[in-house]
């Protein structure tokens, strides 16, 4: 059929429009301002254009206020600043254990799950908290962790267990570097292997039977069935799975600004990114801190543009 | 029949272990939020007093719940009016991106015009950006605009920050719709519109349902874009940032906290569950497929 040439401009334009005003102009704007410091609150791409260096004004001691450009400053400040270094090893550590955590463990009862009767019902009250937000969660579980003077009686579960098992009551979310750190990743493997297990079930249960039935008559134990059939055939899904577990806990955030808000070591990026912005208004460190962001999540970026590339080629 | 049930027996001896990881597992994903449904009902004093696990074995225990938690932290705390508030932000949030994703999405499926597949790698480059790369300048407009501790300014913002996953998902399933229906409707005389109002959206309705539920939950849940936006008013703010501002000035009131926390999880928890297929079917499409 005949189609004017501006037609499919009518249907894209709004939500163009809404993308380029919400995500695609702030983000060239914020990579801008993270060269900048002093940047005030009502800026004018003028101001940033006709700012001094910030060297230079140090060096004459001058008075004159407004933005200044720091060149690599502020990312300087982010690699060699302590509370920033803190916040840069947790996102570490949060990628690595949270994302083999959440995955591993979605795998295992996406198998074990398949051999219950009660799969469904098990499925459901694991997926559950997927619906809770992480403030709520982070209340769910702050209480779990509650600690009080081994004197009064203890109100959170796990420290009334080590208790009955003769143990001290422990501070959970404030004993750095590990306790705390972990304590806090268990809220999110709580509401994110629910997420895992439902990919990596329907994964699971789409491998044919047959081909499992016949490793088994060739003589395979269970673990080599797991480990030489079902583990290669879901090896994309477990990429894609893990790849999404990654990109969620670069952006954590909740949790840590709910239950310490970055105290005892437990500092993560998003997190001081909110400090810098909204406690000391800093915005030029702030953005810089995004763009660190940003280029963590670059790769899967990349990775997501090929993989739909990829499919544009099989349509 | 003697050995049958031997047999029985030692196969339930043998999946004892599968059975104890399973219910292991279950009971670890339940009890904390059974233990805050159970504390949100006791008084304070009996909060401190003893654990909630006792309610459970002492069944005198429970002659002394109470709702009061729930009418002070509704009343006093304001928790009835930002429950209200996250319902007016939460609504308009889910259907403006909406109705702008399938638009567009339909146009990215069945339209061809120039730069259209640089637009899609855009969109899809979208989708993981990190927020934070964006709060600064939009703050900056919305100061300058005054829609900063607005509705409006809200709902704007959860539909820029939606959109991107939105047309994405969108475009998968109307690509996938086969191309005859749209060719016998255009020689039928239909126009563009009339294919998307009557061809395309009524066949994607299990796809709209796990979209609208994916983008209620997530923007029901956030703080992040909250605290960001609603600049400090308690006016406009949603149950999530009142919550989390409990937290920070009442830390150890376990009786608001768990009351509160109880009130802001109710309702996403019940459209999970009653929705629950279509949400399992929108992440299997967003995940597997890419």
């Amino acid at each position: 059929m005949r189609t004017r040439p501006w037609t499919p401009w009518l249907y894209v334009a709004p939500a163009l429009l809404v993308l380029g005003f919400y995500l695609v102009y702030p983000a060239m704007v914020t990579i801008a301002l993270s060269f900048y410091e002093r940047v005030p609150i009502q800026w004018s791409l003028g101001d940033l254009l006709r700012a001094p260096s910030c060297s230079a004004l140090k060096a004459e001691n001058s008075p004159q206020r407004g933005p200044c450009f720091a060149g690599l400053a502020n990312y300087e400040r982010i690699f060699t600043e302590r509370s920033t270094q803190i916040a840069l090893r947790n996102n570490v550590l949060w990628l690595i254990v949270v994302t083999s955590v959440t995955v591993g463990l979605g795998l295992m009862l996406a198998v074990l799950l398949d051999r219950v009767r009660y799969e469904s019902l098990a499925k459901s009250t694991i997926f559950m908290p997927m619906a809770i937000s992480f403030v709520g969660a982070g209340i769910i579980w702050k209480f779990m962790y509650a600690y009080r003077p081994p004197i009064y009686p203890q109100i959170g579960l796990l420290n009334a267990l080590r208790v009955a098992l003769g143990e001290a009551p422990i501070a959970w979310l404030t004993q750095a570097p590990w306790v705390n750190n972990l304590a806090l990743m268990a809220v999110f493997i709580w509401i994110w292997t629910g997420y895992c297990l439902v990919i990596l079930s329907a994964a699971y249960k789409g491998i044919d039977r047959d081909l499992l039935e016949a490793a088994r008559i060739d003589g395979a134990n269970e673990w080599q069935v797991f480990r030489h059939v079902v583990l290669p055939t879901l090896r994309s899904t477990i990429v894609v799975v893990a790849t999404t577990m990654t990109v969620f806990t670069l952006k954590v955030f909740d949790i840590v600004y709910v239950m310490t808000n970055g105290n005892y070591e437990t500092e993560v990026l998003a997190n001081a990114m909110y400090k810098q912005m909204y406690s000391f208004w800093n915005f030029g460190l702030a953005s810089a801190i995004a763009v660190v962001l940003f280029v963590a999540v670059l790769p899967f970026i990349v990775i997501n543009i090929r993989r739909f590339l990829e499919q544009e080629a099989v349509r | 029949m003697r050995s049958g049930l031997k047999a029985t027996g030692r196969r339930l001896l043998t999946r004892l272990p599968l059975h104890l990881t399973v219910l292991g597992v279950v009971a670890l994903w339940l009890v904390p939020t059974v233990g805050l449904l159970i504390t949100s009902f006791r008084p304070y004093p009996e909060i401190l007093s003893s654990g909630w696990w006792t309610v459970l074995l002492r069944p005198a225990e429970w002659t002394k719940l109470t709702a009061q938690n729930y009418l002070e932290v509704l009343g006093k705390q304001g928790l009835a009016r930002s429950f209200l508030n996250s319902l007016i932000i939460t609504i308009p949030s889910t259907v403006i991106p909406l109705s702008l994703a399938a638009l567009a999405a339909y146009a990215f499926s069945w339209m061809r015009f120039p730069g259209r597949q640089l637009l899609l790698i855009v969109v899809i480059a979208l989708i993981v950006i990190p927020l934070q790369m964006t709060f600064i300048p939009v703050l900056r407009v919305y100061n300058a605009l005054g829609l900063s501790g607005s509705f409006l300014g809200l709902w704007l913002a959860h539909t820029g920050y939606g959109l991107p996953l939105q047309i994405y998902l969108l475009r998968n399933f109307f690509g996938a719709l086969p191309r005859e229906l749209f060719e016998s409707a255009f020689i039928d005389g239909a126009s563009w519109w009339t294919a998307f109002w009557r061809i395309a959206l009524p066949l994607s309705v299990p796809a709209l349902a796990s979209i609208v539920i994916f983008q209620f939950l997530w923007v029901w849940n956030d703080l992040l874009v909250a605290l960001v936006y609603v600049g400090g008013r308690p006016d406009v703010a949603p149950i999530t940032w009142q919550l989390a501002n409990l937290v920070g000035s009442r830390g150890q009131d376990w009786h608001l906290l768990t009351a509160g926390a109880f009130i802001s999880i109710v309702l996403p928890v019940a459209v999970f569950l009653a929705l629950q297929r279509y949400f399992v079917r929108g992440i299997l499409a967003g995940s597997i497929k890419g």
